[in-house]
């Protein structure tokens, strides 16, 4: 059902492999206009339209997205929201409504929302409404082929009892049942519903088993169908109210100790570590105080979630009094319990609550570690990440009969120990006024930066370093040339020239100044 | 008289001129450049990575501005996975968060960049050092209205500054080891001395210069680091 969105006119598939075929899995309304269908091979879609984009299927992902909007339609729409199975019944979703359409203006008035809803998510979507699920499913992949006035704008609604009329002209793979049987019942020249459900039904049942006749029954309703509905998971949170309002920082701590085991222990049967934790404090004028604390593990560690937070309680303004107190987690993470490791001694020192507390403090984006970039531009060969959990080293993991594999020596480290680099760097360089260079690769007998002139006594370079054609085509020509130079009071500066003093397109033989050697 | 842990240069004219024969662990030293310029800022923020690479564990690096550049303190044997680096909005800011990394007692040193800190304030950082094996260093620097920054009382167990000096002289063109001035203005239980020094190698380490008399300039530097 869902069809990705193209912006322009190219067509566009999703491949799939199957067995040792690829098919297509699904097409975009320009394809569908070319005459491309899903279940084709690709090879005979890029045969029929040159230039055709062809994409690989992401079945996974379509599945946690489509779970994803099951969660939000069980939390808006209706209780009872199920998945449908995807091999037999292809990808989509059913909602029981009963009883719940006329909160949405009735059943269409629900269809129609429900359908701009998701075209603003950028999903073509198509709705039946009928009495039981197996003629809904029929209905909204079939009505349209019906060509019957029940279907208008993708939506189509089938009036109470009148479901058998309404599946008596569609074809047999409406029915959800398997390929084979829709074949056979072909060649025995059954093609509706209306003439299966003629025939007599004990040689039916003989013939194709009992799946096809339940599958028919549960589409006209002789037989019921119970749905397996998705359970929106639940936040946790904890609720204490008082009789007498509370004001004071001592009181707010008393009963953060108490209610904080019982968030943990609510965690601990949930399997989870808190990310993120809120209180709030439920004031008698009606303005409500929040305090969220983040961590940057998932933790349950109570002594830790109740430091961070009593720290803060001077921010909560308890104005006339404090009538609730709610610990809710807003963000948590799948956490097991932990081993202990054998050497309890030589463990390297657990800096989660170092982290959090910092971060805490002045921001998780205040907070960081530098790591090697592969770049040769100085000032792209570091990168912030987060401070905890480093990315792994990216090591490519190579083929058994890789040239490579043949080179014993390990990955050499992105930053060189001897190549000159300075210990601070200018956010962005500054230009140098005076300065006497011969061209093309001497360094400068003199500059002024900062209002002062600099006599150089030694220097070494050029370093040369050129710009990344390979990621930015605006580099191409880009060249600068690197001078480590010492003054005559002993600084030692990093200094560079736009240019390689020869062609003039790698730079305009600007000096600038970008770092101080120690 | 309890045993404090020291981290000792490794050059014996440096050692033995401290009181402990070696930076006391649990305590707070102070370090200034020998002017404003950008020279010699780097050549102490170098000291202090080279005295951070040598001690154990991670460590808390505090800025008030970011133009640390990474690849040059790993050149000082800090590796990048060693730091953590938070920044400071403000002076008072920057002390708590020292203050919090040193009461960690998981961080092999922390260090901060600071304007002005008063004597409660670095009174406060000894404090929190003490008992734990966290070495503070506070990198003062200069206000912008000129002044000695090691001028102000502290509680700091030592204060030093360094200066860049002129680098080894090769017998070709080019740049020779960097050295730097240092001077130790202020200890506890000790005299004030100088020393001119070769800058830190990539394990941190400071050495002894070549004798300009008695060397042939790649050998006896070599050497002396050895030795």
């Amino acid at each position: 059902m869902r069809q990705p969105l193209t912006d322009g006119e190219a067509p566009l598939v999703t491949s799939i492999r199957e067995g040792n075929k690829i098919l297509i899995a699904a097409v975009s309304p320009a394809a569908r206009a070319l005459g491309l269908q899903p279940g084709m091979a690709v090879t005979q879609a890029r045969a029929q339209v040159p230039g055709l984009d062809i994409r690989s299927a992401d079945t996974e992902g379509d599945r946690a997205d489509l779970k994803r909007l099951a969660i939000a339609a069980a939390r808006h729409w209706s209780p009872i929201v199920a998945l449908s199975e995807p091999e037999r019944e292809g990808e989509g979703l059913f909602i029981d409504i009963t009883g719940t359409a006329h909160l949405f203006g009735g059943e269409e008035a629900m269809a129609r929302r429900i359908l701009r809803l998701l075209a603003r998510l950028g999903v073509t979507g198509r709705i039946a409404v009928a009495d039981t699920a197996g003629a809904a499913w029929a209905l909204a992949r079939y009505a349209r082929l019906s060509g019957d006035r029940l279907c208008r704008d993708g939506i189509a609604i089938c009036p109470p009892m009148a479901h058998p009329a309404a599946l008596a002209t569609l074809p047999i793979a409406a029915l959800r049942c398997d390929a084979g049987a829709i074949e056979l019942l072909k060649r025995l020249g059954v093609d509706t519903i209306g003439q299966l459900v003629a025939m007599p039904r004990a040689p039916l049942a003989r013939r194709f088993g009992t799946k096809l006749v339940a599958r028919l029954d549960q589409a006209i309703g002789r037989i019921g169908e119970p749905l397996d509905p998705v359970i929106p998971p639940e936040t946790i949170a904890i609720v204490q109210r008082f009789a007498e309002p509370i004001a004071t920082a001592e009181a707010i701590e008393h009963w953060l100790a108490y209610l904080m085991p019982r968030l943990v222990t609510a965690l601990t049967e949930a399997g989870l570590g808190a990310r993120v934790v809120e209180l709030v404090a439920d004031r008698i004028d009606g303005v409500p105080q929040r305090l969220r604390i983040g961590l940057a593990r998932p933790s349950r560690d109570t002594a830790h979630l109740l430091r961070l937070i009593v720290r803060r309680i001077e921010e909560i303004a308890p104005g006339f009094g404090i009538d609730a107190l709610t610990l809710r987690v807003r963000r948590a993470d799948p956490l097991g319990p932990e081993h202990f490791e054998e050497r309890l001694e030589d463990r390297p020192p657990n800096l989660a609550p170092l982290v959090d507390t910092l971060a805490n403090r002045i921001g998780e984006t205040r907070l960081w570690r530098a790591w090697p970039v592969e770049s040769e531009v100085p000032e792209r060969s570091v990168e912030a990440v987060p401070p905890l959990d480093p990315p792994a080293q990216p090591s490519a993991r190579l083929k058994l009969d890789d040239v490579r594999q043949l080179d014993p020596s390990p990955d050499l480290h992105p930053w060189h120990h001897r190549w000159p680099r300075p210990v601070r760097l200018l956010r962005r360089p500054e230009l140098l006024d005076h300065v006497l260079a011969e061209l093309p690769d001497q360094p400068p007998r003199r500059f002024t930066w900062r209002g002062k002139t600099h006599m150089v006594v030694r220097a070494d370079g050029p370093e040369r370093v050129r710009g990344e054609w390979w990621k930015r085509a605006s580099e191409q020509h880009n060249v600068r040339d690197y001078f480590r130079v010492e003054d005559e009071a002993g600084q030692r500066f990093w200094l560079f020239r736009r240019g390689d003093g020869e062609r003039s397109e790698s730079g305009d033989l600007s000096w600038f100044m970008h770092g101080a050697f120690g | 008289m309890r045993r404090r842990p020291v981290l000792p240069f490794g050059v014996g004219a440096v050692d033995s001129r401290l009181a402990s024969t070696g930076l006391r662990l649990d305590s707070l030293h102070e370090i200034a450049a020998a002017s404003p310029g950008m020279g010699d800022d780097a050549a102490a923020t170098l000291f202090m990575a080279g005295i951070a690479a040598r001690a154990w564990g991670p460590v808390l690096w505090v800025v008030r501005r970011r133009d640390l550049f990474a690849p040059g303190l790993y050149q000082a044997g800090l590796a990048p996975e060693r730091i953590l680096y938070a920044e400071a909005s403000d002076d008072a800011e920057l002390l708590a968060l020292m203050e919090e990394g040193l009461r960690h007692r998981g961080l092999g040193a922390v260090i901060g960049e600071v304007r002005r800190a008063s004597m409660p304030n670095t009174r406060r950082l000894q404090l929190a050092a003490e008992g734990g094996k966290t070495i503070a260093l506070l990198l003062k620097r200069h206000a912008r209205e000129g002044g000695n920054p090691l001028a102000v009382p502290s509680a700091a167990i030592t204060r030093w500054r360094i200066a860049a000096a002129p680098s080894t002289p090769l017998p070709v063109e080019g740049v020779g080891c960097p050295r730097w001035r240092i001077d130790l203005v202020r200890q506890r239980g000790g005299e004030p001395h100088s020393w001119i020094l070769e800058a830190c190698d990539e394990t941190g380490r400071l050495a002894l210069p070549a004798r300009l008399a008695d060397r042939s300039a790649a050998a006896g530097s070599a050497h002396r680091r050895a030795a």
